[in-house]
């Protein structure tokens, strides 16, 4: 009640007046214009001073309560002649009306200054406040290489697996290296203990070219996609245990230009539409022709270049063969590519280390985006 | 392979002004791919100058030096470098004299290092130049004193260039040569490639030496192969040739020393340096024997299993029987193709030599030299397949060189033996290259690709016979001839065309439900790592085992490093080092991931195949389900470490250490992502907090185990006292996951919550509680929650108290609270009978 405002002078004497009287001196009230409006004008005036909710209330309760003066003029109606309760009638309702309309308006004035000032009061630094999420990160490799799988689905390819200690005939032998062969020697292959179980780490993923054309249905579009492993030392640009990709397609009437055009698909897809394929010849026992890949990497860092990244050819006739596949009637190609290479390349990371150590930092520059 | 420039010219046409980086462009064309330039590193001016007259002079360090005046300009004409005719030079070596001929490098000189020249005041003199040592020159090891031209038979006029005189201003090319082109690693074979690859002329320089005939008095050879490798003999081609009364101290010739050194050979004597040579340009190994040492002749055979040999390294050798040895009528003398004996090794008196030129059997070689760890020059070359032809030329080649280079004279003939079998023709019928290749070659390109190789070509119906060259090995069917034809015509004529690959199925479950659950954990603040799988016997032993059961492991045979031989078990201790190494970094709060392979061979199971099938042919079905059988268990987990704090400091934020709690969570996101029910049970693991340690089952089935790490092991790995750990097989998760949800409806009536307070003795676990309280309360029970487990004062000791909160609804009218209530009291009944729960009022 101390924040009620004053009165106006003059309308002070006739509402404690009024309220005394209803108090101390429980006399009827007759019914008049005057009385009326005066009730009238000492609640507006006591509405348009109330400076909050809860002085509104308080004058709500004094001027249209059950014991309000309105009140009790409109209980007066019942002992009105009935020559007369039309008119008065009008009179007080009109009156009560004009007071609750009063009321609502200063009601709404009141709520919306009162919720202004409460939302001034609950601003914040939204740079000073906390997060109780961190951040985390998938290894840009593990991207990479999902990025890789989800051009080739693209296309209808399908993405197979295959075992990390593999069999030497599915790492080799099926793959037409022979026993002796020099590239045999040169793969650098961890053997499983004892060495006369013929049991590898993999070398590459090619063995899951065998598994798959064993298992599937011709013709075939697979993309196989695995850590490899190599006897390799740890350096900047080597490591023994590395990520790949190999692709198989065997169809009838592929060619090496559908090897062609699938790598230039590819790397279009993964380093932009200006990049390309080029094709050098090599060796490897399980392709005939073979080929080293170059692609022109448009954005490279330093200048837009030819990068060397991965081999392939037509799948050798031999191969074909070890997983029961005519080689006079259907033919295939095969590529593999390095992921690491392929996120240095593509990312501009120097330095191959970083890619296994495990510093958070190293993932978190890329977040979930490579 | 290292190709220097001078040597190519002389067997194809280099157009002058070739640079190394032109012939590599050239050579990748046809599949020589670049690796490196060699050159001298030499920059001039470096003159032949001569000693007038020289002082020496003892030095307080006990050296003497020679204060010299050497003359490096012709009388009256100034110096290469604008200085003086005459200058004094300082020179430590004391092997020269007066009258000498040496090599002068002058101020502004640069020698490898980059050591540059300049005169500068030395030993109180100022020296205005250097005279040069082989060494310094980079043509040699030899530091006993300078250069003197007069050694290398050499004598040029004083001030002229000693780089061109010496052959330093060569340069090399090097090449990778791919295990198929064994005829790469010659000049000779690197010269038609060149030629494949610009047009130019080819001289083979097997053309430009007669022959070495075969002579009735030729030396006696005996190849006496009992026991051929698979098929084959030992030995299908020996050539001999015999030059006499030698003078082996003869220097060999500067521009022989720079050629070998630039491909990457040192030069030993005149005599070995021949062969060297020899080998290099046609690739043809060559050895020499001392012929005074030799007893007898010379009989060819595999070695008995277990005889000794002892090789020019003076090691001792435990021969197997697979061995190929050169022996005299004493016994071995070589290990073929790999290494001679010291005994009949050409030295520095010997005057007679033989000079042979085998051709070997290359598996037989291959074997040995991995066999003896014995990789040389010349059993590379046998491994990949020589020219079987030309072991008569090359002698004759060597004898030739000795002739001019150390005297003597040849015998006119030699002995041969040549019984290669004749090449089998391959029949390439029309079309057949451009069926693999994908261009429509005309038959005149492939005659032409071909012939040019040196295959020799005849028509036959359809197609054309092709009998490959003798030097190319490799070539055994169609589509090697195939891609000869492409890799002549061009690789870049094969165009690029897309094929369409009939509809896929996108990826598997599996692999969609694996990227998923990588996703959603880098998506809550995790972060995937790629950790090696080698692992430490203890390692496996204490992570790869709940209860401390003995268990197998997969063991390399060639580990990289000896400490970690094995493969993982478990993903853990490699999360752990990279916990470790990140707060090593200063980060010292970590939450990291691992989806990865962990190998679990069964105990007492051998794994693998003795025999393995042949490569070219499909094995039957069993053979495949036998190999498919030897591979040991290799399942896909799931590994989460969290260490430090969850939520660090912030403002209005406290810090919120981890605990077992960030490990159940990502058990509980991995199930979001699988669509996996899993279980979470109390559980125990050998590495595992006692009483900290969740078992996490899929119907019944143990999938993994989720907690703290024992403190004390944590500390151990120098991490602090709280390690939440998580290890799930993911792959059992995910086969065991629903693989597609039936839906029920979301009933629209209002619901009903009401909270159970029970109290039950504190062994009891909330989660059995839960579920009696859910089966009890029956169908009308949407939603439990586990809002509060208390335990003290109002509460009777050994007990706690739970409270739930339940959430009811019915599918088809408003519940009314009896209803609840009613449903409510039926589960707290089941939980008292199941679990000894009383209502707590």
């Amino acid at each position: 009640m101390a924040a009620s405002p004053n009165p106006a002078p003059g309308q002070h004497d006739r509402g404690s007046a009024g309220r005394l009287d209803s108090i101390f001196v429980p006399e009827p009230l007759e019914i008049t214009e005057s009385a009326v409006g005066s009730a009238v004008d000492a609640a507006l005036a006591a509405i348009a001073s109330a400076g909050d909710s809860a002085a509104l209330k308080s004058v709500r309760t004094e001027h249209t309560g059950e014991k309000s003066t309105l009140a009790l003029l409109n209980a007066e109606l019942r002992n009105v002649p009935g020559d007369q309760k039309a008119a008065l009638g009008k009179l007080v309702g009109g009156a009560r009306g004009r007071v609750n309309q009063a009321f609502a308006a200063r009601e709404s004035e009141i709520v919306e200054a009162e919720a202004a000032a409460q939302l001034a009061a609950e601003a914040v630094d939204v740079t000073a406040l906390p997060s109780r999420v961190t951040a985390g990160a998938r290894h840009p490799l593990a991207l990479l290489q999902d990025r890789v799988c989800d051009v080739f689905t693209g296309m209808g390819w399908e993405i197979a697996e295959g075992p990390e200690v593999e069999s030497e005939w599915f790492n080799f032998d099926a793959l037409n290296f022979d026993a002796d062969h020099p590239a045999r020697a040169m793969q650098d292959t961890f053997f499983v203990d004892p060495p006369e179980a013929h049991l590898v780490m993999r070398t590459h993923t090619s063995p899951v070219q065998i598994r798959s054309m064993l298992e599937r249905e011709l013709p075939l579009y697979v993309l196989a996609p695995g850590r490899v492993y190599r006897t390799d030392e740890f350096d900047a640009t080597h490591l023994p245990v590395f990520m790949q990709f190999e692709g198989v397609a065997v169809d009838k009437g592929l060619t090496m230009a559908h090897l062609k055009g699938t790598l230039d698909h590819f790397v279009k897809a993964i380093f932009g539409d200006e990049a390309k394929i080029r094709l050098r010849p090599s060796f490897f026992p399980f392709t005939e022709p073979s080929a080293e890949l170059d692609f022109w990497h448009p954005t490279f860092k330093g200048g837009a270049r030819w990068i060397e990244w991965g081999g392939c050819g037509m799948m050798h006739p031999n191969v074909l063969k070890a997983a029961g596949i005519d080689p006079e009637v259907y033919t295939g190609f095969a590529f593999g590519m390095g992921v690491e290479r392929g996120l240095m390349l593509r990312n501009d990371v120097q330095d191959m280390r970083e890619m296994v150590e495990g510093d958070v930092r190293f993932s978190q520059q890329f977040g979930m985006v490579v | 392979m290292r190709v220097p420039l001078s040597w190519l010219a002389e067997y194809v046409e280099l157009v002058p002004g070739t640079t190394p980086e032109d012939v590599h462009a050239a050579l990748v064309k046809v599949g020589l791919e670049e690796e490196d330039v060699h050159t001298f590193e030499l920059q001039g001016p470096i003159v032949v100058g001569e000693v007038l007259e020289f002082v020496e002079e003892p030095q307080t360090n006990g050296k003497t030096i020679r204060w010299c005046r050497v003359r490096v300009a012709p009388d009256g004409e100034r110096a290469a470098d604008g200085g003086d005719a005459v200058r004094g030079i300082v020179c430590g070596a004391r092997n020269f004299f007066v009258g000498d001929k040496v090599v002068v490098t002058l101020p502004g000189a640069v020698l490898p290092g980059p050591f540059p020249i300049a005169a500068r005041k030395t030993y109180g003199h100022v020296s205005d130049g250097m005279i040069a040592s082989a060494r310094e020159l980079g043509l040699g090891d030899e530091h006993d004193g300078i250069l003197r031209l007069a050694a290398l038979g050499l004598d040029a006029p004083v001030g002229s260039d000693a780089i061109s005189l010496l052959g330093l201003d060569d340069a090399a090319i090097e090449i990778n040569v791919t295990p198929d082109r064994g005829y790469a690693f010659s000049i000779r074979g690197v010269a038609r490639e060149y030629a494949h690859a610009t047009g130019a002329v080819f001289r083979d320089p097997v053309e430009q030496t007669p022959a070495t005939d075969a002579s009735a008095d030729g030396f006696s050879v005996v190849i006496d192969d009992r026991a051929p490798l698979r098929g084959k003999l030992a030995s299908n081609a020996f050539a001999t040739r015999i030059v006499r009364n030698l003078d082996a101290s003869k220097p060999t010739p500067a521009w022989m020393i720079a050629r070998l050194k630039l491909a990457g050979i040192r030069s030993l004597s005149v005599l070995v340096d021949i062969t060297n040579y020899v080998m290099l340009e046609l690739g043809q190994p060559i050895h020499g024997y001392d012929l005074d040492a030799l007893r007898g002749g010379i009989v060819v055979r595999r070695a008995e299993q277990g005889e000794r040999f002892t090789t020019l390294d003076g090691k001792e050798r435990t021969l197997h029987a697979e061995d190929i040895v050169v022996t005299d009528d004493r016994g071995p003398i070589g290990l073929a193709g790999v290494m001679g004996g010291a005994e009949t090794e050409m030295g520095d008196t010997t005057a007679n030599v033989l000079i042979e030129a085998a051709h070997w059997d290359p598996v037989s070689i291959a074997r040995t030299a991995r066999r003896h760890k014995l990789p040389s020059e010349a059993a590379k070359r046998y491994e990949r397949g020589i020219d079987p032809t030309i072991g008569a030329v090359a002698v004759a080649r060597v004898a030739q060189l000795m002739v001019d280079l150390a005297g003597g004279t040849a015998d006119t003939g030699g002995s041969l033996i040549q019984t290669t079998p004749a090449r089998d023709a391959i029949v390439l019928p029309d079309g057949f290259v451009s069926r693999i290749i994908g261009v429509a070659y005309t038959n005149d390109e492939v005659h032409d690709a071909l012939a040019e190789i040196g295959g020799v070509l005849t028509r036959v119906d359809g197609g054309f016979s092709v009998t490959p060259p003798a030097w190319r090995p490799d070539l055994t069917g169609r589509e090697e001839l195939a891609e000869e034809v492409a890799r002549l015509v061009g690789y870049h004529r094969i165009p690029s065309v897309l094929p369409v690959a009939p509809p896929g199925r996108g990826l598997t479950r599996s692999q969609r439900l694996r990227r998923q659950t990588a996703d959603v954990l880098a998506g809550s603040g995790s972060t995937e790592v790629l950790s090696f799988p080698f692992a430490t016997e203890s390692e496996n032993a204490r992570f790869g085992s709940a209860d401390g059961s003995p268990v197998a492991s997969v063991r390399l045979a060639n580990a990289l490093d000896q400490s970690t031989p094995y493969l993982r078990r478990s993903l853990l201790p490699g999360l752990m080092a990279a916990a470790k190494r990140n707060r090593s970094r200063g980060l010292v709060d970590v939450d990291l991931f691992e989806l990865g392979l962990v190998f679990l061979p069964e105990p007492g199971r051998a794994y693998g195949s003795a025999e393995l099938p042949v490569g070219d042919a499909k094995p039957s079905d069993e053979t495949l389900a036998a190999l498919d059988a030897g591979i040991p268990p290799q399942p896909r987990h799931l590994g989460v470490l969290l260490v430090g704090e969850r939520i660090a400091k912030q403002p209005g934020q406290p810090a919120e250490p981890v605990g077992i709690v960030d490990a159940l969570d990502a058990v509980r996101r991995v199930a979001l992502a699988t669509g996996a029910e899993l279980e979470i049970v109390q559980g125990a693991h050998q590495a595992l907090h006692p009483g900290r340690t969740a078992e996490l089952r899929i119907g019944g089935r143990v999938v993994g185990f989720a907690g703290e790490l024992l403190p004390a092991l944590a500390e151990e790995h120098d991490l602090p006292r709280v390690v939440a750990v998580a290890e799930l097989d993911l792959d059992a998760v995910i086969a065991a996951a629903d693989p597609a949800v039936e839906a029920s409806p979301t009933g629209t009536f209002p619901a009903a919550t009401q909270d159970l307070s029970v109290l039950v003795d504190v062994g009891v676990p909330a989660a059995e509680v839960a579920a009696a309280v859910r089966e009890g309360a029956g169908e009308l029970l949407e939603h439990l929650g586990l809002v509060d487990d208390y335990r003290g004062q109002g509460v009777p000791a050994g007990s706690k108290s739970l409270t739930f909160a339940l959430r009811f609804r019915a599918a088809d009218r408003t519940l009314t609270a009896a209803e609840a209530s009613e449903a409510k009291l039926a589960g707290a009944a089941l939980a008292a009978e199941r679990t000894g729960a009383s209502i707590r009022d």
